[in-house]
Order: C-alpha cells, then sequence, then structure tokens
C-alpha cells in the first residue's frame, strides 16, 4: 500500500515545488481578485480617513463617479450590444448605428409625450428601429453583402441622410423625455459618505432611475446571453458567427438569421435610445457620441463578443465618468489610452478572437 | 546583348514632354491660366477649396487605393498641422502663440502631423481591413471631443482665431491670386509626388502588402514598417493641407476636424475614385461645387442630405466613384463608330 501511495504523492511534491511559493497560478489570481473585491468593499463602505479624503476630493464624489460610471456602463452596453451582434454575425459595420438609437429616441419621445405613458415610448422605440433595421437589411445591405467596404460607405451615407432629415423634423433643440413618477426620485444607499460632527452619518443618495437602467442593461445582457446559448436561434447565430458558409448548407435560411440579428440590434439602439434620453437629453450630435462610444466598447472588449462588448461597456463608462470628476479637460484621453493599450495587447480585443 | 541595350535605348526615346501626356499638358494649363477668367470668389471658395480638399483626400486615396488601408483620420492629421501653425506661430486669441516665424512654423507644423499621422497608423494598423475604418473613425471622434475640452492646448470650443497667411517676396499669400498659385503648386506637387511613388520600389512593395500581406511576410519584407511608412507619407501630404486650410481660414476650431468634415473627405475620395491620383481632385470639385450651389437647389437647410444621397448613389452604381464611371462608358463610346447601323 505504501508504495502504491508514493507516485501520487511524490508528483503532488513536484508540482507543489515547480509552482514556487506553494500557490498555481490561478491560486494567485484568485487571491489578487479576493483582495481586490475586499479593497473596493472597503472604499465603498467604510468611512474614509482624511488623507484619502484629501487624495480623492470627497468619498461622495469617488463613490457618484464609480456609480455614474457603472450605470453610463449599462446605456453603453445596450448600443454596443447591438453593433457587435451585428459586426460578429454580417461582418458589417453598421456605422449608422448611432443614428438608430438618436432616431430611437425621438421617436420614443413624440410617443412618450402624446400619450402620456413612458413604458409606450419605450416599447415603440425597440418596435419601429426593429423595423427600421429589418428593412435596412432587406434593401440595402443584402445587396451589397460580401463588400464589407461598400457596406460601410453606405452605412456612412444612411448616417448622413438620416442626421440632416432628423435636424429637419425635430431641429436643433434639446428634448428630454419624462420619466413616470414611480422612478423617479432619489433612493437612499447604505453607504455612508461623512460623519457629522454630532455622530450622525451621511448616506449616500442616488437617483433611482439610473439604478433602473442599470438593472435593465443586465437582465438585457443575461437575456441576450441566454438567446444566444440557449435557444435554437441563438445556435444559429453563433454557428454563423463562426463560418456562414457552413450555416447555410447545412440548410439555414441565413437571411431570415441575419435580419432577426438586425432587428435585435438595432431595436436594442432604439430602446437604448429612448432609455438613455430619459436619463440625459436627446439632442443632434448624440448620433456621434453613442456612435463613438459603441465603436470604442466594441474595440477594447472584442468585435462580435456579448461578454466582450460588457467589459469594454464597463471599462469605457468608468473611465469617462472617473475622467471627469478628476481630470476635466482629459477625461477623453482616458478612454483614448485604453484603446490603445487594448489594441497594443490584444489586437482583436479582449474577447476577440482571431479569425 | 548589345543588341537588347540597343532596343533598350530606343524604346524610351520619348521627351520628357511625351511621358507626361496630352491630358495632363491641357489640364495643367487649363489650371495656370484659370484664374485669367475666374473671379475671386471663384478662383479661393471653389478652386483653393477643392484643391485643399483634393490634397486630403490624395492622401486617403493613397492609403486606401495603394496601401488598403481606408482612413477617416486624415482631417485629423491635417488638424494637428492647422492647431500647431496657431500655436506656434501668431494668434490673436492670447492662448499660448510662440510667434515662430512662418518659414519655421510651417515645417514643424508638417513634421508634426506626419509623425501624428505615423502614430495612428501604427495603432491602427495592428489590425487589418475593416477595422482600420472603425479604428480612424474613433480617434478622430476622440480628438474632436479632446479639441472641444480642453482649453490649454487647444483653447476649446472657440479654437484660434487670428491666423495670418505669410507675406514674402513682396507677395501676400492670402491673396486670392497668389493663394490659388499656392495650392495648385502643393497639390501638383503632392500629386507628381504619388503618381511617381506608385511606380517606386516602395510604392509597388506597398502595392503588393494590400494585395497580400502574408506572402510578403514570407519573402521577408517588413509588413508593419512599410504601413506606418505609408502613413508618414500621407501625413506630410494631409499635414500641407492642414497649413493651408489654416492660412485660408485664417482660424481653426474643433469644427474644422469635425466628424462630418472626417466624413467629407471620405466621400471626396469614393465619389472621385481611389484607383487614380487625380480621383480626389475630381471628387473635391464634384463636392466643393455640390456644397456651394446646392443651396440655390434645396435650400441652405438640406444640402447635407443631397450630398448623402448623391454619396449612396455612387456607392451602389459604381465602387470606383466617377472615375470607374468613365473607365465604363469610355469602351462604350469607342464602340459607338461600330455599332450605328446603315
Amino acid at each position: 500500500m505504501s508504495i502504491l501511495d508514493q507516485p501520487p504523492s511524490s508528483s503532488q511534491l513536484s508540482s507543489s515545488s515547480m509552482a514556487g511559493g506553494g500557490m498555481t497560478r490561478r491560486q494567485a489570481w484568485g487571491l489578487f481578485w479576493l483582495l481586490a473585491a475586499a479593497l473596493v468593499a472597503w472604499l465603498v463602505f467604510a468611512v474614509w480617513p482624511d488623507w484619502l479624503n484629501a487624495i480623492l476630493i470627497s468619498k461622495k464624489a469617488f463613490v457618484s463617479a464609480i456609480l455614474n460610471g457603472i450605470t453610463l456602463a449599462g446605456l453603453y452596453f445596450l448600443v454596443a450590444s447591438g453593433f457587435t451582434l451585428i459586426f460578429g454575425l454580417m461582418r458589417n459595420v453598421n456605422l449608422a448605428h448611432g443614428s438608430l438609437y438618436l432616431l430611437g429616441a425621438y421617436i420614443g419621445y413624440e410617443v412618450a409625450n402624446r400619450t402620456g405613458y413612458w413604458l409606450l415610448g419605450v416599447a415603440s422605440g425597440f418596435i419601429v428601429l426593429a423595423a427600421v433595421g429589418v428593412v435596412m437589411q432587406i434593401f440595402v445591405f443584402r445587396r451589397l453583402e460580401g463588400d464589407d467596404l461598400r457596406q460601410t460607405l453606405v452605412s456612412i451615407g444612411i448616417s448622413i441622410v438620416a442626421a440632416d432629415l432628423m435636424l429637419a423634423v425635430w431641429a436643433g433643440g434639446t428634448y428630454q423625455i419624462a420619466v413616470p413618477e414611480w422612478l423617479d426620485g432619489a433612493l437612499t444607499l447604505p453607504v455612508i459618505t461623512a460623519v457629522r460632527s454630532n455622530g450622525a452619518s451621511v448616506f449616500l443618495t442616488y437617483p433611482l432611475y439610473r439604478l433602473v437602467v442599470l438593472a435593465a442593461a443586465i437582465v438585457i445582457g443575461v437575456g441576450l446571453w441566454l438567446m444566444l446559448n440557449k435557444t435554437r436561434v441563438g445556435m444559429m447565430i453563433r454557428a454563423g458567427v463562426d463560418d456562414r458558409a457552413m450555416l447555410s448548407a447545412s440548410g439555414v435560411n441565413v437571411h431570415a438569421v441575419f435580419a432577426i440579428v438586425f432587428a435585435v440590434g438595432a431595436g436594442l439602439a432604439g430602446f437604448a435610445g429612448v432609455v438613455g434620453g430619459s436619463a440625459l437629453s436627446v439632442a443632434p450630435g448624440e448620433d456621434v457620441r453613442y456612435l463613438l462610444a459603441s465603436l470604442v466598447v466594441v474595440i477594447v472588449g472584442g468585435m462580435g463578443s456579448i461578454s466582450g462588448a460588457a467589459i469594454g461597456a464597463l471599462l469605457i463608462g468608468l473611465a469617462e465618468q472617473i475622467g471627469l470628476v478628476y481630470f476635466p479637460t482629459y477625461g477623453i484621453v482616458l478612454t483614448f489610452v485604453i484603446m490603445v493599450v487594448a489594441l497594443a495587447v490584444r489586437p482583436r480585443g479582449i474577447m476577440g478572437k482571431a479569425r | 546583348m548589345s543588341l537588347t541595350l540597343a532596343a533598350q535605348d530606343a524604346a524610351p526615346q520619348q521627351t520628357w514632354l511625351e511621358k507626361l501626356g496630352p491630358g495632363h499638358i491641357i489640364l495643367a494649363v487649363a489650371l495656370v491660366l484659370y484664374p485669367l477668367v475666374a473671379s475671386d470668389f471663384f478662383l479661393t471658395q471653389i478652386g483653393g477649396y477643392s484643391l485643399i480638399f483634393g490634397m486630403l483626400a490624395l492622401s486617403l486615396m493613397m492609403l486606401a487605393g495603394y496601401g488598403g488601408m481606408v482612413s477617416l483620420a486624415q482631417i485629423t492629421v491635417a488638424g494637428i498641422a492647422a492647431y500647431a501653425i496657431a500655436i506656434l506661430g501668431n494668434n490673436n486669441s492670447n492662448v499660448l502663440g510662440f510667434g515662430w516665424p512662418w518659414w519655421l512654423a510651417a515645417p514643424f507644423a508638417v513634421l508634426a502631423a506626419a509623425v501624428a499621422s505615423a502614430l495612428i497608423g501604427w495603432i491602427s494598423v495592428r489590425t487589418e481591413g475593416i477595422y482600420t475604418i472603425m479604428i480612424t473613425l474613433a480617434i478622430a471622434t476622440a480628438t474632436y471631443y479632446f479639441a472641444q475640452q480642453n482649453y490649454a492646448i487647444f483653447n476649446g470650443h472657440s479654437g484660434y482665431a487670428g491666423i495670418h497667411a505669410p507675406s514674402f517676396w513682396g507677395v501676400n499669400w492670402r491673396d486670392p491670386k497668389a493663394f490659388y498659385y499656392l495650392c495648385l503648386g502643393f497639390a501638383v506637387l503632392s500629386y507628381a509626388a504619388i503618381l511617381y511613388g506608385a511606380r517606386s520600389t516602395f510604392g509597388l512593395t506597398l502595392q503588393a502588402i494590400r494585395d497580400n500581406p502574408r506572402r510578403m511576410r514570407a519573402l521577408g519584407y517588413d509588413v508593419t514598417a512599410h504601413k506606418v511608412f505609408a502613413w508618414f507619407l500621407a501625413g506630410i501630404i494631409a499635414g500641407l493641407a492642414g497649413v493651408l486650410l489654416v492660412w485660408f481660414n485664417g482660424r481653426v476650431s474643433p469644427g474644422t476636424i469635425g466628424v462630418d468634415v472626417a466624413i467629407d473627405v471620405l466621400i471626396i475620395a469614393v465619389i472621385g475614385g481611389l484607383q487614380h491620383p487625380i480621383g480626389p481632385f475630381l471628387g473635391a470639385l464634384v463636392v466643393v461645387l455640390m456644397q456651394t450651389f446646392a443651396i440655390d437647389i434645396v435650400g441652405a437647410e438640406r444640402f447635407n442630405t443631397l450630398i448623402g444621397l448623391v454619396f449612396l448613389v455612387i456607392v451602389f452604381v459604381s465602387p470606383d466613384g466617377i472615375l470607374g464611371l468613365w473607365g465604363r462608358i469610355k469602351p462604350y463610346l469607342a464602340q459607338e463608330s461600330l455599332r450605328s447601323g446603315p
């Protein structure tokens, strides 16, 4: 028995001695993340000492920036997930994606304003833009299939015409979609920002609506993941991302799959338009802003990957808001640096696959 | 041996005039004589402006046509040169302005633009194909927002004003005629450089890399270095255009390097055609004429719709732009005499 026992124990010895300090690489990473999580938890929940307040302006500013960053990331994810889905399947860089966002916002504004139901506005933003997406796919992009440069050029042309026509209809003013009462107001979070001299703690308050946006983004992200990984259509989409010709050869109507993906992607852009237009505002020029956001998110996260879009959105949203607080006029440089570093380390993006 | 040598000597018995070809000579004469018939408005707003944007589109055509890299950041590169002129030279915005003489500021501005272009190239050549257009668009947009937000370097939303074109040799180079000839000189110079460079060793290597990067890498060529150098060269042309642009406008602001302008440059190059360096100038003339006179047709408000629609039609009908259209009509016209019945 003792002889039989020996080989495993010796191999264990050698493996542990190979890893050096008695810890595998995986364990080291686990420890690192655990420490990082503990640090973040401490930063969020503890009352800060003065020296930390002095470095990071104030705890309120810091935690608000983080929360703003995460909620903005939710919005960016909604816009960018459609962009990355369309790109991954059709190799189609739809540079009119920002225009879809803005059109959705305007339509949501009109519907919510006329009917008085905000939810109806959100729904119409999704449905109308999904229809627009299908029309674009069938009448424009299908004709140029396999020629990605021309598809991109056409989408640029569409975005120019769309921006000009939207300017004609809705003029240059700024609109704000009214949030319903049950979503309005602020929520007090169990986070102490400071302690008054009389010993009472000051808790952080945060707009309820922004947290709802974040929750919606998470729900939709999980829903997309489930759709892609657990349904038949999702299986077809994933197969199409990997090898379109093979999917077509195995008897699947590829054009129907393309139309579905385009509808979902454009619809999500429209949905994000209404949701974002309620949190922020709707104005000409927002199309370029969200196009830039989706471009950077997708470049950083990796084209065609939903989880990559989530990671990219989180990075860019946080960078933008933290930059806004700590180095106001250089904030965009931070975004830019993230993009360059991501490209330098992983040219295909963090979750991107080599093709 | 001597026979083949003799044959080789006999073949290129062309004078440089013949080599130039009748098309180029007619065009050159027409362009030189243009100021005799044109008003000041047509000289600068149409002539000078077309030549400047033609140069910008030419730098894009060089990258896209010979290198296979479609860039949307050419106006950003030109904008860096323009801002450099404003910052190094004189401006009346009371921000920076080191007061360098023009003969020092202008070469520095062009060099800065070329280096910036090489950097953009270095970032974007890590990926290939359609990714380039996305990365350069992201860079152009980010630079635009940065210029708008930053007051220390870019003087924010208002940018720099009061930048003067130089005066030397007794000529104020901002005068319509002088400025037109200045633009024409640089445009011809860049055009000739591209035409010559396309057949040089470097130009041929670049085109080979465009067609098959893997094979060129296997043959021992440094693909990345060639591409980045192409970006550097394109940056020189775009930088020259940027210097001319800021001398022409007398001011530079984030609007100068906006996303719409970046897309305009791409539209010019695509409408003109990416196959031959004359295409960008042709496209610039068409777009500038359209921008100037579309106001009379569809009103000042909607001319972007018109330009967008023309662009869409061109992309759908003729992927090679006006030059491609001409390439298709030419054989048809040549057969006309054969086709006509008795």
